[in-house]
């Protein structure tokens, strides 16, 4: 029961740091205190950070190792942007159109994740981590050659290129491969990033907390013996894939309408932007929630804070990150550090309360 | 005709990928973990021949050597500076730094060469041979359809059969090459039989950055395109080679390169060059739900 508490309090503290760093910011934005480049980067931050949440819930709770979560981010952007174009002028009022557009990203992000996940989720370790790898690189490179137009006639699909649409003069294409969707309404804005984080966690954490999280955490901690207890294996990885991949749709959503033009590049979501996604996992601790939020926002300002030093930021950042993991991860430094902190009073009484923690899940 | 020159070329990247899967395949069986870093480090070994014999001047084969000698000392650098201290921690903190090792390599390249694409001299010198050539009347005007192999190719064959011959004999015939297969069985028993796991983790990067610093010239000479972000495709293709034939198998790694590059260039030729990838990534995803252990997996206790 003590523990269920602290749990309670745990999730409602992660709650309060995202809505304090919510307000601190629209502080330092209502007081011109922020620059133009950093306020630009705030949407993303949101993105980053919903991906890097919903990626815990595969690596963290499940313990499955994903590297194509850009791949389901992909699906949400695309599926969004798509409708958002669709129907722009159509269904009014803005908000309305993006909650639906919100909710077509999350729908078909699932259930794209759903079949991936069915036939995938059999394979471990670092089979899941190449199949998951191929198949985000296929969402990729079949969206970067889908051609789809709209006319009277309807909606016309293709493989080949726009031409072969066979548009009527008045039509117009929506996804026209490599070149993706453009203009696509710009309703994403830091308010609402900010309660999309919420509402992520909010999943999230409710989902862990419950039974079924109960389940999923079993299966991590030792598949053998969850089966054995009459954990339908299947079904709570498929249920926590499936989740995961819809609220990495949720954040593609996001990122899709805080652009002009929509193309599915290497760079926004091949496997180098899934791999950094699991860089904010790991570095922030595999299953802390919390700290992948940490993460995410940190590694994504660190390039631009280090701006200043123009070519060598990148060079800086992978030196950072390198070096962190040893640190954070390495026996040898683990131990010294233990040791160190053990000495220190405040430090004493928290490791206590985490390892009690950790016995009962 | 055209159908056995695209099958050569083919086989020929298919070489390229399968020397790149060996190294993948050796580390991963022996440290258990996916060196991300391996496809930069071929990266690096092309720009190091392209330096030495386009700038400095010095003759192709000493350039060749040279780029050999320094991927090696990379290869041995990296694990003992970045991997080693990381031994018995979880396999994803190890995935995480291997990922910054490969995000350093590329920037440090980037920083001294810049992001243009650098044009690469090939380093094989030899004409392209006519295998065979047949002649049709179109139109009045005798046609002439060559099937030609050029020197890049053969070399690039000749040289995987020639390495993957080596390699079997030197991981069955060697007292190192079975120190590597002891290790990759049971570190702690191979301890405890006397045998030095440190050097010999550090033997199997020095051999696969050698052979990346290989593959690295052979692909760059077919291929001659450099950039610093050249091995990052190429490496993780390779790296669903190795899966594809079975990880930890040598005979896989040959397996799974080939076969890879023979669809990859089958796939560009007749359905679309840009669906390939795809195309090449959806029959590794069929291979393994069929059978999750790749096409040579396990039944070959053969880990290197």
């Amino acid at each position: 029961m003590k523990n269920i508490l602290l749990k309670q309090k745990e999730n409602l503290i992660t709650y309060g740091i995202v809505i304090f760093a919510y307000l601190i910011l629209e502080l330092l934005i209502a007081t011109g205190s922020i620059t133009s480049l950093l306020k630009g980067l705030l949407v993303p931050l949101c993105v980053y950070v919903i991906l890097a949440i919903s990626l815990n819930l595969t690596v963290g709770i499940l313990g499955q190792l994903s590297l194509g979560h850009a791949g389901f981010m992909c699906v949400g952007a695309f599926s969004s942007a798509f409708f958002s174009k669709l129907t722009v002028g159509v269904i009014n009022p803005d908000w309305l159109r993006f909650l639906l557009a919100l909710i077509i990203g999350f729908v078909f992000a699932g259930i794209v994740g759903f079949l991936i996940g069915m036939p995938v989720l059999r394979l471990r370790g670092d089979y899941l981590a190449i199949v998951t790898l191929a198949f985000g690189e296929i969402i990729k490179n079949i969206i970067n050659v889908l051609y789809i137009g709209i006319d009277s006639k309807g909606v016309h699909f293709s493989m080949k290129d726009s031409l072969s649409l066979n548009l009527e003069e008045t039509g117009k294409v929506i996804i026209n491969g490599a070149k993706g969707i453009t203009g696509t309404p710009k309703n994403s804005t830091f308010t609402i990033g900010t309660i999309l984080i919420l509402v992520t966690l909010f999943i999230t954490l409710n989902l862990i907390k419950s039974r079924d999280g109960r389940a999923i955490m079993a299966i991590r901690d030792n598949e053998i013996a969850a089966e054995s207890v009459g954990i339908n294996i299947t079904k709570y990885k498929l249920m926590a894939f499936t989740v995961s991949a819809a609220l990495a749709g949720v954040g593609g959503v996001l990122y899709a309408h805080n652009l002009n033009s929509l193309m599915a590049t290497p760079k926004n979501f091949g496997y180098n932007m899934s791999i950094m996604i699991l860089v904010f996992v790991v570095l922030g601790g595999i299953g802390n929630i919390r700290g992948s939020m940490i993460a995410a926002v940190i590694l994504t300002l660190l390039p631009e804070l280090l701006r200043g030093l123009s070519n060598f930021r990148m060079l800086i950042y992978s030196l950072v990150l390198i070096a962190m993991m040893i640190i954070n991860w390495a026996p040898g430094a683990r131990i010294a550090r233990e040791r160190f902190l053990s000495r220190l009073p405040f430090f004493k009484k928290r490791a206590e309360l985490t390892e009690g923690g950790k016995e009962n899940g | 005709m055209t159908f056995l020159t695209y099958l050569i070329n083919g086989i020929s990247l298919g070489s390229v990928y399968a020397i790149i899967a060996l190294g993948y395949t050796m580390v991963y069986g022996i440290a258990k973990m996916l060196n991300f870093a391996h496809g930069d480090v071929i990266m690096i070994g092309s720009y190091t021949v392209f330096v030495s014999v386009s700038a400095l001047g010095l003759p192709m084969p000493v350039g060749m050597v040279l780029s050999i000698v320094l991927c090696t000392v990379l290869g041995i650098v990296v694990e003992a500076v970045a991997y080693r201290p990381l031994r018995g921690a979880s396999s994803l903190a190890v995935l995480i730094t291997a990922i910054g090792v490969s995000y350093l390599l590329q920037n440090i390249a980037l920083l001294i060469f810049g992001a243009n694409t650098t044009s690469f001299t090939s380093v094989v010198n030899i004409k392209p041979i006519v295998l065979a050539s047949s002649e049709k009347i179109v139109n009045g005007e005798t046609v002439v359809t060559e099937l030609t192999v050029t020197g890049e190719s053969l070399v690039t064959i000749i040289s995987c059969i020639v390495i993957m011959i080596g390699l079997t004999l030197f991981v069955n015939k060697t007292k190192a090459g079975q120190a590597m297969l002891a290790v990759s069985e049971d570190k702690g028993a191979a301890k405890l039989m006397g045998i030095n796991v440190n050097a010999t983790i550090s033997l199997t990067f020095a051999i696969g950055s050698a052979l990346a610093a290989v593959a690295g010239m052979l692909l760059c000479s077919a291929y001659p395109a450099l950039t610093p972000y050249t091995g990052s495709m190429p490496g993780i293709k390779a790296f669903v080679a190795a899966v594809f034939g079975g990880i930890g198998s040598i005979p896989g790694a040959l397996i799974g390169g080939i076969l890879l590059g023979i669809i990859e260039i089958l796939s560009k030729a007749y359905i679309s060059s840009q669906l390939a990838d795809a195309i090449v990534f959806l029959v590794l995803i069929v291979v393994l739900v069929v059978k999750p252990t790749g096409i040579l997996g396990r039944k070959l206790m053969e880990k290197v």
